[in-house]
């Protein structure tokens, strides 16, 4: 069991001036599972994403990744490691061109990042992956477009191709259907089962539709603490669970 | 991209032609000013970082360059490559410091140190404090070629420009200028992606500083003497203007610019005094209210609507 798990948090706790935002929470995230991180507003899901990645520290509490402890590591060296995340409102790189976005995530590994003298042409040899990347999101008719014109439904899905640019072990999502119609949440879901195939995903999701159908596991967090844990059939039937999402009939 | 390289090339030539209808040393006067302005541009343009005390590397490679060259008889070219590495060198001191915070703390930490050192030159002995360094010997270029005359100094002047304008061109268009690029765009996403963006914008100010020390340090050369004004905070202002004005994020908006200012200010010295001041400001307001992306970035854009429209 211990080695399915590629990521863990234990005991992990997250204080604002008193406020505890997250609050003793044990995580285990296994290997190649779909896992959603559920909850109302203001149960500390993004807090839990800024803790894995570090763009907070936590107050208390470990992280481990593959069984390595990274709780003292910086943000951009965990991306390194293979955790990369995704931001709640679609995080890409607007004055760039959409070739550019996804080639900005590849350039890193040619070690050439530092170089102010050369060219960027120099870059160019990295096109046909970018390509490759973007069809697999179906944006390759998009390749020139400059970012911010895209639709809000497709600059999410430049951002999946980014993250995969890295070839993420573990790809952390923060709501990645927020705010899209209809015919856009179908994509994205679709999406996000396509490139779970070799490897994990930890998603936060409101959109339930999204979670039933592509989610093995699911944690429900309420109050910055888990409150439940397991798969949706289960999950869903927890009157704990129920009464955090409805509240209480008094 | 061959229309641009016509473009580049025609200015070069009337830049080579240019002493020959205006007065070479104010010409000269734009090209330092141009590229302190370009050299800013890197940081705010393309980095998104605001540094709101550029002065002291001008001011600084002015004093480095004439102390070096007057007191300790350094050659020109070298006084002035010795005086771009000091103002590198003491970038890399003053960006490890600031780049720490953004946004307006990253202004104020830039600020504060840039005030420092303005005190520093004053009080110091080797400087004249307010009288300025003056008589540095312009000298011979290699040895050879005698730089007290204006056309010799103006070409020598132009070659400097040229080299660091390329290399600020080279730098934005390079994968180190991609990076710049996605920090400037969406800081936290180039993070995520793996990037240690604290070493990026490091490098970028350490440029740029480098950079604005040359452009002090050959007006030091071209006004015989380092004074006080270029480490003021004043300068730091005015390259501020010079970019917004020119188009900040362009190219060649800086340029522009800073031919702006620094003419209009030659010419209306003598006519209106003092007055300069009000109307630089003046000129700021227009700028900021009326037309935000600057002389060359408006131009651009109703360049390519005009052309999108056909």
């Amino acid at each position: 069991m211990a080695e399915d798990c590629i990521l863990e948090t234990r005991n992990l706790v997250k204080e604002f001036k008193g406020f505890i935002a997250v609050n003793d929470v044990s995580l285990k995230v296994r290997r190649g599972h779909i896992h959603a991180l559920i909850g109302p507003n203001g149960a500390g899901k993004t807090t839990v994403f800024n803790l894995l990645t570090k763009f907070l520290g936590p107050t208390r509490g470990s992280i481990l990744f593959n069984g390595q402890d990274i709780t003292a590591e910086q943000s951009a060296q965990i991306a390194r490691r293979g955790i990369v995340r995704s931001f709640q409102i679609s995080a890409v790189f607007p004055h760039l061109t959409v070739l550019e976005n996804v080639r900005i995530a590849l350039q890193r590994k040619l070690g050439t990042s530092f170089h102010f003298w050369r060219s960027d042409k120099s870059l160019n040899g990295l096109n046909g992956r970018a390509m490759e990347l973007l069809a697999q999101v179906g944006l390759e008719s998009f390749a020139d477009m400059v970012t911010v014109e895209l639709p809000y439904g497709r600059k999410r899905a430049l951002e999946i191709a980014t993250t995969l640019a890295l070839e993420p072990e573990l790809m952390l999502l923060d709501e990645p259907t927020q705010g899209m119609g209809h015919e856009d949440v179908d994509l994205v879901k679709q999406l996000i089962k396509k490139v779970s195939a070799n490897r994990t995903v930890l998603m936060v999701e409101h959109n339930m539709g999204v979670v039933a159908d592509i989610s093995d596991t699911i944690t429900v967090l309420a109050r910055g603490a888990v409150l439940a844990e397991g798969p949706y059939a289960e999950v869903s039937k927890n009157p704990a669970v129920i009464e955090a999402y409805m509240g209480t009939a008094h | 991209m061959s229309r641009q390289a016509i473009g580049y090339g025609l200015l070069l030539a009337l830049m080579l032609v240019a002493p020959t209808v205006v007065y070479p040393v104010l010409v000269m006067k734009v090209l330092c000013f141009a590229l302190f302005a370009c050299a800013f541009n890197l940081l705010i343009g393309y980095t998104g970082l605001l540094s709101f005390g550029h002065a002291v590397f001008l001011g600084t490679a002015g004093y480095v360059a004439g102390h070096s060259i007057k007191v300790w008889g350094f050659p020109p070219e070298l006084g002035l490559i010795f005086a771009a590495l000091a103002a590198a060198a003491l970038g890399w001191l003053i960006g490890s410091l600031a780049i720490r915070r953004s946004g307006i703390y990253f202004a104020m930490i830039t600020l504060a140190l840039s005030q420092m050192m303005y005190f520093f030159f004053l009080q110091a002995p080797f400087t004249g404090g307010e009288d300025g360094l003056q008589d540095v010997p312009r000298g011979k270029l290699l040895g050879v070629i005698d730089l007290t005359d204006d056309y010799n100094l103006y070409y020598f002047v132009l070659a400097i420009f040229v080299f660091a304008f390329w290399l600020i061109h080279r730098t934005i268009h390079s994968p180190f200028g991609q990076v710049l690029k996605a920090i400037r765009e969406n800081e936290a996403r180039a993070i995520s992606l793996g990037y240690d963006v604290a070493k990026y914008k490091l490098l970028a100010f350490v440029l740029s500083a480098g950079l604005a020390g040359l452009a002090g340090a050959t007006k030091t050369l071209v006004f015989r003497f380092a004074t006080l004004t270029d480490a003021h905070w004043h300068t730091s202002g005015e390259v501020v203007l010079m970019t917004l004005l020119g188009g900040m994020g362009t190219v060649f908006g800086p340029v522009v610019g800073a031919a702006t200012i620094v003419t209009l200010q030659n010419e209306l010295a003598d006519k209106v005094g003092s007055l300069v001041t009000v109307i630089m400001g003046a000129i700021f307001v227009v700028c900021v209210l009326a037309f935000r992306r600057g002389i060359v970035g408006e131009l651009s854009a109703l360049y390519k609507k005009m052309t999108g429209s056909r």
